[in-house]
């Protein structure tokens, strides 16, 4: 059974239609490109994904491993595996990480019927995910994104992606706001993360990303659709062509 | 046409209780005196209405309407339903002093050896036995303000407390005011804390009600005066009844170099307001004070400070919150003044209220008034709701909706929360805000 389907999706924020018909299958293991220009609708596929508030589906349907994904509150998709990196992570002050880290978990934990983690696995958990990513322990108890740099922000999300070990990974423009250094750690941190039960969904507007997370899959969107597909060949042409015959197409 | 009919059930019931309470009421003489002036006050001005400016927002005529009859002296039956909630909000580690329907309970209070220093009597064996200046000082309150002038009158009972000059008091003093009423009734209570010079002390006030304690109303006034180089932490918590209304006030003087640092957090009471006077009488000393209100229902809860800086030097601090659920009413009026003379004052004020829905209703009412020319003053209000992008961001990880609502109201008040330095007041504080977000559902 395929992990992720989106059927014929049509959404719209207040009276425009941002997607129309909008399809896309991923199965387990898989890593699809997303890419297109600004406003061709990357973003509102993630958020819809992952059930922002604020978006009206006026047609077709997202199934993730069978079930209908728009019938879940946010925190249900979380539990059932549907992970977003946000493109902005906000900052939370008032709210330390590991505070946040712990009650996010062991609530998908508790939604899911499993017991809690002890603190101490909890904590050898967390530090080695974090050691791996070079984040600081010190930022661990700051509030959540408080005073991060861009590239802290991104791998404080990649940190989540690992702790919650979830099964549909959505990247969306992770690459936004990093240096090529910063692009790197985080890259690593995502790939680390590559496996046969694991899919992702990257979504970014510049093929840099894809040297250094290599898809199998590339779809370009346009103007709410997915107007072409092909393997990440398809990445490099664009490089070099651009976006525009798309558009026209579209 | 009400308010007046109003006004004229209200004093006619006060004063035949005024009239039966006399009795039961310590002191004679001059301590009688001036609680007959004090009543004649309260009659003349009856309960305060929205049309007198302080009492703007909180209109005794119309939410409360009547001062209930004097509470019975606690029997034994109040007494042990009172052992009981002090089960429930006894704080280790304290020393506890315990008023049971606003007269003082020996049994349930901690008297044994006292530590250097430290002196407590009742309000009840001063007034009755005392020397006249400090009776003096005890009954000569504001009777300008009416429901001051009405504690002033019928104060039965309360703590008071003297910590003479270079006393480090170790152990915080928890006065608890326990109502455990079978049937709706009003106490009155007055306490007195002196603290001598570079004392250092912690006083925590809880207000509680047993279990099964339904309408009550409860009127506190304290007196507080901090000698020179003296530092007082004070903790102030209103978990009083559903039904129950609370009126306080408190006079605080502060010598110089003092420090007060006060936290106050109210999350019970159907209506409660609290007035306090915080006056600086010394240069160089510094007030922080800290207020959460956690209110739900049709909770009303009115914080009315005023900061009086009277002399050159000294710096203070007001930072409120205020989490407002369903179709309660936060109220905080805060009053600035820099007298003429008080150079150099910083003072700085300000007020955060988080509605959780839209029938909640906050409202500030800063006031400063500046008379000297060399000064730092400011104030700052918001009002907003639960920030949607912080919600979904942790409803995506995971987080179902009330409990992601819990964590940033923990946010919210936390950083208050923090400024209580003692680390078993901080949790204990922790704790009853926990029990609101709890209740919540």
């Amino acid at each position: 059974m395929a992990l992720l389907e989106v059927k014929d999706l049509q959404v719209r924020v207040e009276d425009r239609e941002i997607l129309h018909s909008l399809s896309l299958t991923v199965n387990p293991g898989e890593v699809h490109a997303i890419m297109g220009p600004n406003g061709s609708g990357k973003s509102t596929l993630s958020h819809v994904i992952a059930g922002k508030p604020g978006y009206e589906v006026t047609g077709g349907q997202i199934l993730f491993r069978g079930e209908d994904l728009l019938e879940m509150e946010p925190d249900e998709r979380a539990a059932k595996g549907v992970f977003l990196a946000f493109q902005y992570p906000v900052e939370i002050p008032g709210v330390a990480t590991m505070n946040f880290l712990r009650t996010a978990l062991n609530a998908q934990r508790k939604a899911r019927g499993e017991s809690e983690y002890s603190t101490p696995d909890f904590l050898k958990k967390v530090r080695e995910v974090a050691k791996s990513l070079n984040i600081p322990q010190d930022m661990l108890k700051r509030g959540v994104n408080v005073g991060f740099s861009g590239g802290e922000k991104k791998r404080n999300e990649i940190l989540q992606m690992a702790l919650f070990e979830p099964s549909l990974c959505i990247l969306d423009e992770m690459d936004s706001g990093l240096d090529i250094d910063a692009l790197r750690i985080a890259a690593d941190g995502v790939n680390a993360l590559r496996s046969p039960e694991r899919a992702m969904v990257v979504i970014t507007h510049y093929q840099r990303l894809l040297n250094y997370i290599v898809p199998d899959y590339v779809h370009v969107m346009a103007k709410g659709r997915v107007v072409k597909s092909g393997g990440k060949e398809l990445a490099l042409r664009l490089e070099e062509s651009g976006y525009a015959q798309f558009e026209d197409a579209a | 046409m009400n308010v007046v009919l109003a006004k004229t059930d209200t004093g006619r019931a006060v004063s035949t209780s005024f009239a039966l309470a006399r009795e039961r009421l310590p002191g004679s003489g001059k301590v009688a005196e001036q609680r007959q002036q004090a009543f004649e006050a309260f009659e003349r001005a009856g309960l305060p209405h929205r049309r007198i400016e302080d009492w703007k927002y909180t209109d005794l005529r119309v939410l409360m309407r009547e001062v209930l009859p004097l509470a019975a002296a606690p029997d034994t039956a109040a007494l042990s339903r009172a052992e009981a909630a002090l089960k429930l909000h006894a704080i280790e580690g304290t020393r506890r002093l315990v008023l049971v329907d606003g007269v003082f309970a020996p049994k349930l209070s901690d008297l044994g050896k006292s530590e250097n220093g430290l002196s407590i009597r009742t309000l009840r064996e001063v007034l009755e036995a005392g020397d006249g200046a400090l009776q003096g000082e005890l009954l000569a309150s504001d009777n300008a303000d009416p429901m001051i002038a009405l504690n002033t009158a019928m104060a039965t009972d309360g703590v008071v407390i003297e910590i003479a000059s270079g006393t480090v008091l170790e152990q915080p003093l928890h006065v608890v005011h326990v109502a455990s009423v079978g049937a709706p009734a009003a106490m009155f209570t007055r306490s007195l804390l002196r603290l001598g010079r570079d004392v250092s002390a912690t006083l925590v006030e809880s207000f509680v009600a047993t279990e099964g304690t339904k309408a009550y109303q409860t009127y506190d006034s304290l007196i507080v005066s901090l000698g020179d180089n003296a530092r007082l932490d004070h903790l102030r918590l209103v978990e009083d009844g559903l039904e129950a209304f609370n009126i306080s006030s408190a006079a605080v003087t502060l010598g110089a170099h003092a420090q007060l640092n006060t936290f106050g957090m109210v999350s019970g009471a159907s209506v409660s307001r609290y007035q306090p006077t915080i006056v600086f009488a010394g240069e160089g000393a510094r007030v922080d004070t800290n207020g959460v209100n956690l209110i739900k229902g049709r909770q009303h809860a009115d914080t009315t400070m005023f900061m009086d800086h009277a002399v050159p030097n000294c710096a203070s601090r007001e930072v409120f919150r205020a989490v407002i659920d369903n179709r309660a009413h936060s109220v905080f009026q805060g009053r600035i003044v820099v007298r003429p003379d008080a150079q150099k004052t910083d003072a700085k004020m300000m007020t955060r209220a988080l509605l959780l829905s839209d029938e909640a209703e906050a409202d500030n009412k800063p006031e400063l008034e500046i008379f000297a020319d060399d000064v730092t003053c400011g104030h700052g209000a918001t009002t907003g709701a639960l920030d949607e992008s912080l919600l979904f961001y942790l409803r995506a990880r995971g987080l179902p909706e009330k409990e992601a609502q819990a964590l940033l109201i923990q946010a919210f008040v936390g950083e208050a929360i923090e400024s209580i330095t003692n680390d078993q007041l901080r949790e204990h504080v922790i704790a009853a805000a926990q029990r609101w977000l709890e209740a919540r559902g």
